[in-house]
């Protein structure tokens, strides 16, 4: 059985990650709150985005055809929030504002959420 | 009631060119690497324009001109620059509906906002802080009988903006006004969903400001943005969006020791106290519109409304009436003046909106009204189009904890005033809220209580020029609007002055 995960990601938006990657190096991931963009995952060169102490490492994802693992780190405090659901990254046609790498290829990143099972949850705890 | 004709098109009061370069010296200059993008309306999903696809070299070129001119800028006297902005705000006043109109399209929202607040606010601002910039004075403190310090504003120099795609128009000029009014030359990086209008914008009134005071440079955030951002040539940065790109705009600021104004949203709560339905009148008809104002611009404001708590012994009137009044609003043609309701601005807003409107579901929030994307049909059908949405669930939910930005509220009763309070503060940020009620004490307590930059009392999406905007907690730093905003943009320069011709005696 496959181990619970907190993060997921869309073959499409695999297929994205890879592109970027060759593009332009290894990749991390930081999930957005707020306005505008928020609540999308913005995706950087890993170590562009500096995490802290207020941040959390959600999973480190494995990607087919990128050798290191790519981060996904959210705010604690919205971790907090959303630390019931199981975020699933896939990618959609648009024009997202922000940094995010995926931008100049007329796509974004988007998070698609359920709830994590009881199973999962006292796995992931 | 009017239907404009989409611009461009036969019997259109307006036109977008066919393509946009950056706007850099006072004159189009077409980026370096000679890309562009193309630029769709979200009332249809057409292309209407391509749009520079910027670049660092861009940015350079946009501050090279900016520092330029920012000194001379900075000399003029106050009278030279509030009669420019003046000039700027009869220019548009002159404009205004193919303003609005060019507007309408650019980000999908009804031309009847348009017409009566995004524009006519936009105008407003230029002639408060041509007022405000002419009334401001530096203080002096007599220290001792000898000594005297002057406090002087000075501008900063140039400084870099960062516009959201939400209000194109009226967030840039938000940002352009007291920063112009202080003396400051700014490179202004447009939002990549929203390109367009602003150029309009600039072909009526570039001419009234000398070359390279105001630089627009279009493309990507991350090929324009981040140049920007991060350049060691700006002063300050100030941004608008959300708490991702904020926390790295603060991050590339700390790299060069500059300040930032950040403003990153919130999750707004509107508070409706039982005796707002104690009469069937006025006041509660304007109460249930203050509910509903949760729609407006397609609830694409970061201070929306998308938090409702009503007093649980009115609860189940006011949603039947609250429902009702929202099902009436009118969602079309956004270039028709009675659409209430116009386009989301883009296909990702639509698609976060509609992953949000699921994991409600899935967390068990009962969709009152609403709930879908909005098929439109005919020529609207390839546009941007959601449903009002009411929700009924409770503050621990994620529709409750995040900005959709969406037509979309999420309603919850609460027992009491301390509930109330208790409710409305449980979120991570602390933009808007509002309260509601015929008891003024009741207003005051609440009003004061609530950890947000600005409580809207018996009224709500009011944005006069001269009220402080901007956020508690991680809806972001500093505020926009009011006179306060010029020291966002200003140098303190003390001149410490000893009028005593005797030596101290230490030496």
């Amino acid at each position: 059985m496959a181990r619970a995960a907190r993060v997921d990601v869309t073959p499409a938006a695999a297929e994205m990650m890879r592109r970027l990657r060759g593009q332009h190096g290894p990749l991390m991931f930081h999930q957005s709150g707020g306005c505008c963009d928020g609540s999308s995952p913005m995706c950087y060169l890993e170590g562009e985005f500096r995490t802290g102490q207020s941040d959390v490492l959600l999973e480190s994802l494995r990607i087919e055809g990128v050798d290191e693992p790519i981060t996904f780190w959210m705010s604690s405090a919205q971790f907090e929030l959303w630390k019931h659901t199981h975020l699933t990254v896939d990618v959609v046609p648009g024009r997202g504002a922000g940094f995010s790498l995926e931008a100049p290829e007329g796509v974004r990143f988007l998070i698609r959420s359920r709830l994590l099972t009881e199973e999962e949850l006292a796995e992931l705890s | 009631m009017t239907t404009y004709s989409p611009p461009g098109s036969d019997g259109s009061i307006v036109s977008y060119q066919s393509r946009y370069d950056n706007y850099i010296g006072g004159e189009y200059v077409p980026p370096a690497k000679g890309q562009y993008f193309e630029n769709p309306t979200p009332v249809t999903g057409e292309t209407f324009t391509e749009i520079a696809r910027g670049t660092a070299d861009d940015v350079e070129r946009a501050l090279d001109a900016a520092h330029g001119a920012a000194d001379a800028w900075g000399r003029t006297s106050v009278a030279e620059r509030a009669t420019i902005l003046n000039k700027i705000a009869d220019r548009m006043e002159a404009n205004l509906e193919k303003l609005a109109v060019a507007e309408a399209w650019e980000n999908g929202k009804p031309v009847r906002e348009t017409l009566a607040a995004d524009i006519p606010l936009a105008i407003d601002h230029f002639r408060y802080f041509a007022g405000a910039i002419r009334a401001q004075e530096g203080t002096l403190g007599q220290i001792d009988d000898d000594t005297v310090a002057y406090h002087f504003h000075e501008p900063l120099g140039v400084v870099g903006q960062i516009i959201p795609w939400n209000f194109p128009i009226l967030m840039a000029v938000w940002k352009l006004a007291p920063a112009l009014a202080a003396g400051n030359a700014v490179v202004l990086k447009p939002a990549e969903q929203t390109p367009a209008s602003i150029h309009y914008l600039m072909s009526l009134i570039g001419d009234l400001l000398p070359p390279g005071v105001v630089n627009i440079v279009n493309g990507f955030g991350v090929e324009a943005g981040k140049p920007l951002a991060s350049s060691k040539r700006v002063a300050k940065v100030a941004f608008t969006g959300e708490t991702t790109t904020g926390r790295l705009i603060m991050q590339y600021a700390s790299e060069n020791l500059i300040p930032v104004t950040l403003e990153l949203g919130g999750k707004s709560a509107n508070i409706f106290f039982a005796d707002v339905s104690s009469s069937d009148d006025d006041f509660f008809d304007k109460a249930l519109e203050g509910f509903a104002m949760f729609a407006l611009n397609q609830g694409e404001v970061c201070t929306c409304p998308s938090r409702a708590l009503v007093q649980q012994s009115i609860y189940q009137d006011f949603m039947a009436a609250g429902v009702k009044r929202v099902e009436n609003l009118k969602q079309g043609n956004p270039l028709d003046t009675e659409t209430q309701v116009g386009a989301q601005a883009s296909n990702d807003q639509l698609e976060k909106i509609l992953s949000y409107l699921d994991i409600g579901r899935q967390e068990g929030a009962k969709v009152l009204t609403g709930g879908a994307r909005a098929e439109l049909g005919g020529n609207l059908s390839g546009g941007f189009y959601v449903q009002p949405t009411i929700f009924e669930g409770n503050n621990s939910m994620r529709i409750f904890q995040e900005e959709i930005f969406g037509p979309v509220v999420a309603v919850a009763p609460f027992a009491d005033p301390d509930d109330a309070v208790k409710i409305a503060n449980d979120s991570l940020y602390g933009l808007g809220a509002g309260v509601w009620t015929r008891d003024i004490n009741q207003a005051y307590r609440a009003g004061r209580g609530i950890k947000a930059g600005r409580v809207w009392t018996n009224c709500y999406h009011l944005y006069p020029a001269h009220a402080a905007f901007g956020g508690y907690k991680q809806s972001g730093i500093g505020r926009e609007n009011h006179l306060m905003m010029l020291d966002h943009y200003q140098q303190t320069k003390n001149l410490l002055v000893s009028y005593s011709p005797k030596a101290m005696g230490f030496f």
